[in-house]
């Protein structure tokens, strides 16, 4: 049963209206006016084309939008046998929004989608981003069909993103959950993903939502999910759009993904540092995820930064870091930018080195998170430079030399872990 | 005359002795709680020390930068520093104790002085130790959110927040002790009115241009144009 705290009561209200539902598509919003409407109506035609009998209903936990955004997802209802530009609804189809305390938070805004599943008792909860504006309604079907046919508890997507899209998952996310819990999950962070009504009851019975609220909720739910050999797979859903105004802040990035990642991997050691068998998780209709339209890059800074932060951030590195390793990243550090290479070995040893230090917890933990940005900035450098003139598949074959490397090295970090370097 | 003498000097002899008979027992007595004390507060020394080390204070001394301090200053760890002033004060104490059954004038006013310090002397080095604590958390994050956010003197601002809340935590404790606590208070006013004066001198002289774009963009939100112009090298990392 959900905490009854986290509905309010005209909400609770609004969903005692819609009674049981089999599918629960989730679409958390803060002032998400311009795209909000776009995505919703996608949402709505797929579950009309392609669940015309299933009893569904969008639910928008609102951060405090002043900008019209939830009337605009209030509008997306269809009445019983109603009729919508180019199909026709067999049942009605609930569009309700609330707002939910606390501010804009992403957990707390999937807090919110959880009761409201459980509530509901939803076969099937999916969550989409309001900022997909290349989501397409077959994207509902990829999330929810193998749920309903395979019975599969957690649905990912799988985008096709520029190849210099998404740096911190490709450098970082994914090669360490790969690793670590030996399943390659492509988007362990999803803006889009779905799951089952009892996967859904099982996130929210965790105590994840009593800690800080809103970070790498997403991400959590994943390794959750992995750790615990869930079946999970894969939906390749197409072009992910690349958000109006992309988060730049890095550090609460870092936070919600490398520090998300160290803080599970500390609640449940034994989920992963033993001889784990791999966890498959098989993607539907997957293609190449690489795309090769231009972006700029500003390579420069991200060298600079680097530089910057490995002189500046010396006692915090000696307290973190190997001698060895602090060493190889001053030799690094004064390299000049045409013969940078910040190999993947060398970042997985220091990404491991950082996890041993977040759990034997050598200086504040949240520090710990925050002064790997700068290293992070020297990967993302050497990244982009490996891959300039790369295509989609040299990409593709780069990446995977990361995960490699992060699977070669992990008896290192078992070893730093148990105390035994 | 001189059987006078000899009476004289058997009372005398005899008024020593007594003397020493009634101060020799106390002495003993006094030894004996000196050599006791001495034994009670090493235990309690092994004993602190290995709570210390149970309790992993070293690295929590780590933490708060007061090994490296230590280690400038050619001096032992923090938990055997600690276990050794409790070694000091427990036998001081015993000592003092011992003293005081000598029975000498003066001695139990100072013994209850002692004592009555005690409390204040553990509550300035409370005091100190948070304090150094305060200091290494606060000024580690200036640093860390300096660097991050690719701010000029990330160390200057390091050392800025380290020395001001060092300053002040010190202050505290000399208050506590009751040591010139006048002096350090306005030492402390001088040089943090001081700081912060020359501070914004120098952002409002030298940083004028920083402070008009930094409040620009924190008050006056840039065009769309502007917006997506500086957005344009910066990676979506998600």
């Amino acid at each position: 049963m959900p905490d009854e705290n986290i509905l309010s009561d005209a909400f609770i209200h609004e969903l005692i209206n819609v009674g049981e539902v089999d599918i629960l598509v989730g679409v958390p919003t803060y002032n998400d006016g311009r795209t909000v409407g776009q995505v919703v109506q996608a949402v709505r035609a797929g579950l009309l084309t392609y669940f015309p009998r299933a009893r569904a209903v969008i639910i928008n936990p609102d951060g405090g939008s002043r900008d019209g955004t939830q009337d605009l997802v209030r509008a997306a209802s269809i009445s019983d046998m109603s009729v919508s530009s180019d199909v026709r609804a067999l049942r009605t189809l609930h569009s309700i929004s609330t707002q939910y305390e606390g501010g804009p938070a992403s957990g707390l805004a999937l807090r919110t989608i959880l009761a409201a599943a459980d509530l509901l008792q939803a076969k099937v909860c999916a969550v989409v981003s309001p900022e997909s504006t290349t989501l397409e309604p077959a994207w509902i079907e990829h999330l929810v069909r193998p749920i309903f046919n395979d019975g599969r508890d957690l649905v990912l997507p799988v985008y096709r993103r520029q190849k210099f899209d998404g740096l911190l998952i490709r450098n970082l996310v994914y090669p360490l959950t790969r690793a670590i819990y030996r399943c390659p999950v492509r988007e362990p962070y999803p803006s889009e993903f779905a799951f089952s009504g009892s996967a859904g009851s099982h996130f929210l019975q965790q105590d994840i939502w009593t800690q800080e609220p809103g970070r790498g909720a997403e991400l959590w739910m994943t390794l959750s999910a992995i750790a615990e050999r869930s079946k999970v797979s894969q939906s390749y859903l197409g072009t992910k759009a690349r958000p109006e105004n992309p988060p730049s802040d890095l550090v609460n990035a870092m936070r919600g993904t490398a520090g998300t990642i160290f803080a599970y991997m500390e609640s449940a050691p034994s989920l992963w540092n033993g001889s784990q068998d791999p966890l498959e998780a098989p993607c539907g209709g997957c293609q190449s995820t690489v795309s090769l339209e231009p972006l700029r890059v500003n390579r420069k800074r991200l060298y600079q930064m680097f530089t910057f932060g490995v002189a500046e951030l010396e006692p915090v590195f000696l307290s973190i870091l190997s001698p060895e390793t602090h060493t190889e990243l001053k030799r690094l550090a004064a390299l000049p930018e045409d013969r940078f290479a910040y190999s993947a070995e060398l970042w997985a040893r220091t990404v491991y080195e950082f996890s041993a230090a977040y759990h034997k917890a050598v200086i504040g933990r949240d520090h710990v998170v925050q002064a790997l940005v700068p290293l992070f900035r020297g990967r993302a450098f050497t990244f982009v430079t490996e891959n300039r003139d790369a295509t989609a598949e040299e990409v593709e074959s780069n990446i995977e030399l990361v995960c490699q490397a992060f699977e070669r090295e992990k008896p290192y970090l078992q070893q730093l872990w148990d105390g035994r370097k | 005359m001189w059987e006078n003498f000899i009476q004289e000097l058997a009372r005398t002899m005899n008024e020593i002795v007594g003397s020493l008979g009634r101060f020799l027992p106390r002495f003993l007595e006094m030894l004996i709680i000196v050599v006791a004390g001495w034994v009670i507060a090493f235990v309690l020394k092994v004993l602190f020390r290995s709570l210390l080390r149970i309790t992993r204070f070293d690295k929590l001394s780590e933490h708060t930068g007061a090994t490296q301090l230590l280690r400038g200053a050619a001096l032992p760890s923090l938990s055997e520093l600690v276990s050794r002033f409790v070694f000091w004060i427990a036998w001081l104490g015993f000592i003092l104790l011992g003293i005081d059954v000598l029975g000498v004038a003066g001695i139990e006013q100072h013994v209850s002085n002692f004592f009555g310090f005690l409390p204040r002397l553990f509550a300035a080095l409370v005091i100190l130790f948070f304090g150094f604590l305060a200091a290494s958390f606060f000024s580690r994050a200036a640093l860390l959110s300096a660097v991050n956010a690719d701010l000029p003197s990330p160390r200057l601002i390091h050392w800025v927040v380290r020395t001001m809340i060092i300053l002040f935590v010190v202050s505290m404790a000399f208050e506590e002790l009751g040591l010139g606590s006048r002096t350090m208070l306005i030492a402390f006013a001088l040089t943090f009115g001081s700081l912060m004066l020359g501070l914004a001198l120098a952002f409002g002289l030298g940083g004028k241009d920083l402070a008009k774009k930094y409040l620009e963009k924190r008050f006056a939100r840039e065009s769309p144009r502007e917006e997506s112009r500086e957005r344009e090298d910066e990676l979506s990392p998600l």
